[in-house]
């Protein structure tokens, strides 16, 4: 199985064949191009409040993508992230309409988030299933548990104080979303390029037998990461929750989708064993500048899709197409 | 080993008529030959778009673009439609199909030629399909009375009192499992799924089976487009959005393996026709629909762990044993 990109060193090792040129490099280079054509396009583009209020459209979705590139390079997949938002978001409202304080609200979101997360992983390892077909099941059930507790109602009682987490700014224009994701890019790139931890993912995601064999508690291992994942899908529910100040069943619905792009447009092999959160930011960026630049353009949101959709595959078909054009030669 | 799978599916099926039954004691007309019939006729789709399905996951692929794929052809198929009314019904069906099948040869290309995972690709042109239709539409609809009343009569018509919408299910079952036992083709989709290593080395292009079974699954998706857009006489950007994951589900309960190579025609039928009593029945015993997807959803889970618990007695014993005491 040839690897489709190149990880170790990737920002230290240029070499100027294009062969060897990191993933991240390639990615970087399409988000300046982007990024300048958007700027040339529309006078509003290079505005750093426009700027900031585009973040708020991705920064939910990009948190829960961190850890989701984790559990891809474990050879596993949550299809069901966008549902534990649904559900801890309803969580959320009752707890608010409970009028508890807004720390336990915050603390009932995220710890629906990793229950959900919990029994993901339970029933994955426990069972031995395929992650992929265990969280499309529970992509309907949780997000059925939203609608049997909510039904077509609305809970928007949320404390004072609490539309912070969505809508507040730590300084001048960075919002706490934005800052909240710095935070969690660096926290993960840590955890997984500079611990065992992050190493095992690896390991795992290449080869589990060996990875087992050599020592690593493989069910263990997986079981945690469906519970980070998990709870950082319970905290883009509170800050989406926040952020929109009422919760409905139908909250970020098909947000899976998008997320798995930003995972996948990243770098991360979707087969498992390779990928980097560098990567994954970068391709948060591009999506985010993507959408925001055609947006103010007029380009309504469904033939951005078409954009999205062409981008996710087209960048991963050119480094394949590259290297069979240059194995003939 | 084969024993298994049977007992499985007679399995599935005495919890469909168990199901039927208790539903049929809260309410007598469930179980009346037209109602039964009705509901038959309400899975049709959902069995079409397993059969398609059920081919990609045995090669291991998935193709999540067929919900996508059914709502741009219909689009296409209702525009045609209410533009030129007089152009005959079956060569539009035809063009749906024609349409449903480059569609699927395209992911299929994807997945052959390049060698993207099949998630990946149908994940792209699943986005790429949806936001075509309203590049076609405008964002409009396409209502019941712009389109031509034998565009709309044809499923609806029946023959020896079966509507045709369920006859088109019935034919696609029949030819589907004569595809899958006997002919070459069929047998060889399973070979590429079960071991693509060693049907290789019989000769098998493994590549040319996915593109195959994504061809198919396309041709039925784009077939499906003209039913549906047809039988609820609307068409517009959001036509069956979701519907891939109820397809999914049809198979996975069925008992077709997500690891390829395993699965078969009554499995997967007996899949979409739990999911279509369910549907039908909660209305009837006055469960609000809201418990619908929940139940779905955790009837996928309770069928996948049964179904792993059931494998785990056969297969790799030794190295199971192993991970099991030390994981411990």
């Amino acid at each position: 199985m040839q690897k489709i990109t190149a990880h170790k060193n990737s920002f230290s090792n240029f070499t100027f064949s294009l062969k060897k040129l990191p993933w991240e490099f390639f990615l970087l280079l399409i988000t300046a191009l982007v990024f300048t054509l958007s700027a040339y396009a529309s006078p509003y583009f290079l505005d750093v409040w426009n700027l900031s209020d585009a973040t708020f459209n991705f920064v939910e979705k990009a948190i829960v993508a961190l850890p989701l590139a984790m559990l891809i390079i474990c050879r596993d997949i949550d299809l069901s992230v966008a549902s534990i938002i649904a559900l801890s978001s309803v969580a959320m409202g009752f707890a608010a309409q409970y009028g508890f304080a807004i720390e336990l609200i915050v603390l009932i979101g995220i710890g629906v988030g990793m229950l959900c997360g919990l029994f993901n992983g339970w029933v994955v390892t426990r069972f031995d299933i395929p992650a992929i077909v265990v969280t499309i099941g529970t992509m309907s059930l949780f997000r059925g548990m939203s609608y049997i507790l909510l039904g077509d109602q609305v809970l928007k009682d949320y404390p004072e104080g609490f539309d912070y987490f969505g809508q507040g700014y730590v300084y001048w224009v960075f919002s706490f979303e934005f800052m909240l994701f710095l935070v969690a890019t660096l926290f993960f790139y840590f955890l997984l390029h500079k611990t065992n931890f992050g190493r095992r993912c690896y390991a795992i995601g290449n080869n589990p037998t060996a990875a087992f064999y050599s020592g690593i508690n493989v069910k263990r291992h997986r079981l945690m990461l469906f519970v980070i994942v998990g709870a950082l899908a319970g905290v883009a529910a509170v800050l989406l929750t926040s952020r929109l100040g009422s919760t409905r069943p139908t909250i970020a619905l098909g947000w899976e989708l998008s997320i798995i792009t930003m995972v996948v447009l990243g770098g991360v092999n979707i087969l498992g064993g390779s990928g980097t959160i560098a990567g994954v930011f970068i391709a948060v960026f591009l999506m985010g500048i993507v959408t925001f630049g055609l947006g103010l353009l007029n380009v309504p949101g469904i033939v951005m899709s078409i954009i999205i959709g062409g981008m996710l595959i087209s960048v991963i078909a050119t480094p394949v197409l590259i290297r069979k054009f240059s194995q003939r030669s | 080993m084969k024993k298994l799978y049977t007992n499985r599916e007679a399995l599935l099926c005495a919890l469909i008529i168990i199901m039927a039954l208790s539903v049929g004691a809260f309410a007598d007309d469930f179980l009346s030959v037209g109602n039964l019939l009705s509901v038959y006729n309400d899975t049709s789709m959902l069995i079409i778009l397993a059969l398609g399905q059920m081919l990609v996951i045995i090669t291991r692929c998935i193709d999540l673009s067929v919900a996508a794929n059914l709502a741009l052809t219909g689009m296409v198929i209702a525009m045609l439609n209410s533009s030129y009314p007089d152009f005959p019904v079956p060569l539009l069906v035809l063009l749906g199909a024609g349409l449903g099948l480059c569609m699927g040869m395209i992911n299929g290309l994807l997945v052959w030629k390049l060698s993207i995972p099949a998630i990946v690709v149908t994940l792209g042109t699943m986005s790429i399909y949806r936001g075509v239709i309203f590049l076609l539409s405008d964002g409009a609809w396409v209502n019941a009375h712009e389109m031509s009343a034998t565009f709309m009569q044809i499923p609806r018509a029946t023959f020896i009192g079966i509507a045709l919408l369920s006859w088109a299910s019935l034919i696609t079952i029949a030819v589907f499992y004569y595809f899958t036992r006997y002919a070459r083709t069929g047998r060889e989709i399973y070979a590429a799924g079960n071991s693509p290593t060693a049907a290789f080395y019989t000769g098998i292009d493994v590549g040319r089976s996915q593109f195959i079974a994504f061809s198919l699954s396309g041709l039925l998706a784009g077939l499906c487009g003209y039913l549906w857009v047809s039988r609820y006489a609307v068409a517009y950007v959001d036509v069956a959005s979701g519907f891939e994951l109820q397809v999914i589900s049809a198979c996975v309960i069925g008992g077709i393996s997500i690891m390829g190579g395993v699965g078969t025609v009554t499995g997967c039928v007996l899949g979409a026709i739990f999911i279509g009593v369910i549907n039908n029945a909660l209305p009837v015993i006055g469960v609000s629909p809201f418990w619908q997807m929940a139940i779905s959803g955790a009837v996928i889970v309770l069928a996948v762990i049964a179904s792993s618990r059931a494998e785990q007695k056969s297969g790799r014993i030794i190295l199971k044993q192993t991970m099991l005491a030390t994981s411990k």
